[in-house]
């Protein structure tokens, strides 16, 4: 075994740090502001309206918790407030990082699987499972779930929740009644923007999680200033 | 990691844990901060306005997809006398006023009305609580009467005042407004009729207002009076209805 130190290397670019904690301000906002308006109306539905002579999909009678809304009171004024501003800052810089990952590299780069990545697939959820992480040069670039996830993230669920969530505008349902249509109507665009919330919440879940568990310290640091060490190959 | 640090990172995790539970709320109640979210308003007004025409209609149903029963969401029987007399006799006795920034105030019955070109139209009603139903209106499209009465050049909104008190108290009734786009869209009517008969005490009689392309707060029940106005700024709170004065948006097609 080698007693040469851990080197320290760069890992996020500074637009990327940026950019990521931009939307951790706005998902975090969009999300709880969105439960303060769920709780507005505690059911869920598919089809056009929500009085078809049929039950609801799903019906949450207490709501959620005051310490999961924003604001911690019932008020939905103040809830939509937060939610249409929030929106705004998401798209936007959700735009700018789908932008810059394309035209830096940084899609193709990190996230599109090579054959190598695919061919380890099997492999890779094994060691997920079993809580190990990649050391030495492997720990610098992400492994075939990784690429996945973003990818599904990036150019996949946060799309289509913000489609969905522009599909519960009336305004803009008079401009593209197909985009409501094609989803099964208005309700069901929403349920479908609520489950499409749900979905981020759990990649922020696994997210946070792997954080932790792959060193958490040295994880948020690569996403503040950019420095990550690699760790040690196991001898 | 060094103890030091990660005592550090530890007090760090907590700060930022902290500033949305107790921060938010905080915000939630400083003007400056409620006006800088609410300039997202006249942001999503304008791209409205460019992404869907001001010609754009909202969708339109058929019979077999009309709620069973129209929800009535606020009022569901105004409790005002001079309203409860109208309603015994039938409206009989009711009359729409016109008035305003108007060459030829207006006093129209519900006969009046009726006599006026009629609009049926099957729509979706969006309560900015989240929920949706299906109705069949039928009424008097509002250009009508506002080319009847002959807007003035300076009216810019137009004002419904109601019937229904909101907190018991007649400062409190409801009112409402909306710009002359959605004042002259072929959808927006003044609707006497629900799913082919008189429009119910529960859904709004003797008139509701019906702006299609915006949430259901902004379709005034019980409306009494129509006020062409160039501005909105002196009336009741002064954000142009009973819900803009506790917050929400003028702009509802969001």
């Amino acid at each position: 075994m080698t007693a040469e130190p851990s080197s320290l290397q760069r890992r996020h670019s500074l637009p990327v740090r940026i950019m990521h904690w931009i939307n951790v301000v706005a998902v975090a906002t969009l999300l709880m502001s969105g439960l303060q308006i769920f709780n507005a109306h505690r059911a869920l539905y598919w089809g056009a309206s929500s009085y078809t002579g049929k039950p609801p999909l799903f019906v949450l009678p207490d709501g959620f918790p005051g310490w999961a809304t924003l604001p911690g009171v019932q008020w939905l004024a103040m809830g939509r407030r937060w939610h249409l501003f929030f929106a705004w800052v998401l798209v936007v810089n959700g735009i700018a990082y789908i932008v810059y990952s394309i035209a830096s590299g940084h899609a193709r780069r990190d996230f599109i699987p090579t054959r190598a990545d695919w061919r380890s697939i099997g492999g890779s959820i094994v060691q997920h499972l079993r809580l190990r992480h990649p050391t030495g040069d492997e720990a610098l670039r992400y492994n075939v779930l990784q690429r996945l996830a973003y990818l599904a993230i990036v150019f996949v669920i946060f799309p289509f929740l913000v489609l969905m969530g522009l599909g519960l505008s009336p305004r803009l349902d008079a401009a593209w009644p197909a985009l409501v249509d094609a989803f099964g109507g208005r309700q069901s665009v929403r349920t479908l923007h609520f489950i499409a919330a749900a979905v981020l919440v759990l990649f922020v879940v696994v997210h946070l999680f792997e954080v932790l568990v792959s060193g958490p310290y040295n994880q948020v640091r690569s996403m503040i200033t950019g420095k990550f060490r690699v760790p040690k190959e196991k001898p | 990691m060094r103890p030091s640090r990660r005592r550090t990172l530890n007090r760090l995790a907590a700060l930022v844990a902290a500033i949305p539970l107790a921060g938010c709320d905080k915000l939630s109640r400083a003007p400056w901060f409620t006006r800088l979210l609410g300039a997202a308003e006249p942001l999503n007004h304008a791209v409205q306005r460019v992404v869907s025409p001001s010609t754009s209609m909202a969708r339109e149903f058929t019979p077999a997809d009309l709620s069973p029963e129209f929800r009535s969401n606020g009022t569901a029987d105004p409790e005002n006398d001079d309203y409860q007399d109208l309603a015994e006799n039938g409206f009989a006795d009711w009359k729409l006023e016109v008035a305003g920034l108007v060459e030829h105030p207006l006093a129209l019955s519900l006969a009046d009305l009726r006599a006026m070109p009629s609009r049926t139209q099957i729509t979706r009603h969006d309560c900015v609580e989240g929920w949706s139903a299906i109705g069949q209106w039928t009424g008097v499209p509002l250009a009508a009467v506002l080319q009847r009465a002959g807007l003035r050049r300076e009216a810019r909104y137009l004002v419904f005042y109601c019937a229904d008190p909101m907190e018991g108290t007649p400062e409190s009734a409801y009112y409402e407004s909306i710009g002359l786009d959605d004042a002259f869209h072929p959808q927006t009517i003044l609707a006497y009729g629900l799913n082919g008969r008189d429009l119910p005490v529960a859904n709004g009689a003797p008139l509701r207002l019906r702006v299609e392309r915006q949430l259901g707060y902004k379709m005034a029940k019980y409306v009494m009076r129509i006020e062409a106005v160039e501005s909105f700024a002196r009336i009741a709170g002064g954000k142009g209805g009973y819900w803009e004065d506790r917050g929400y948006e003028w702009y509802a097609g969001i």
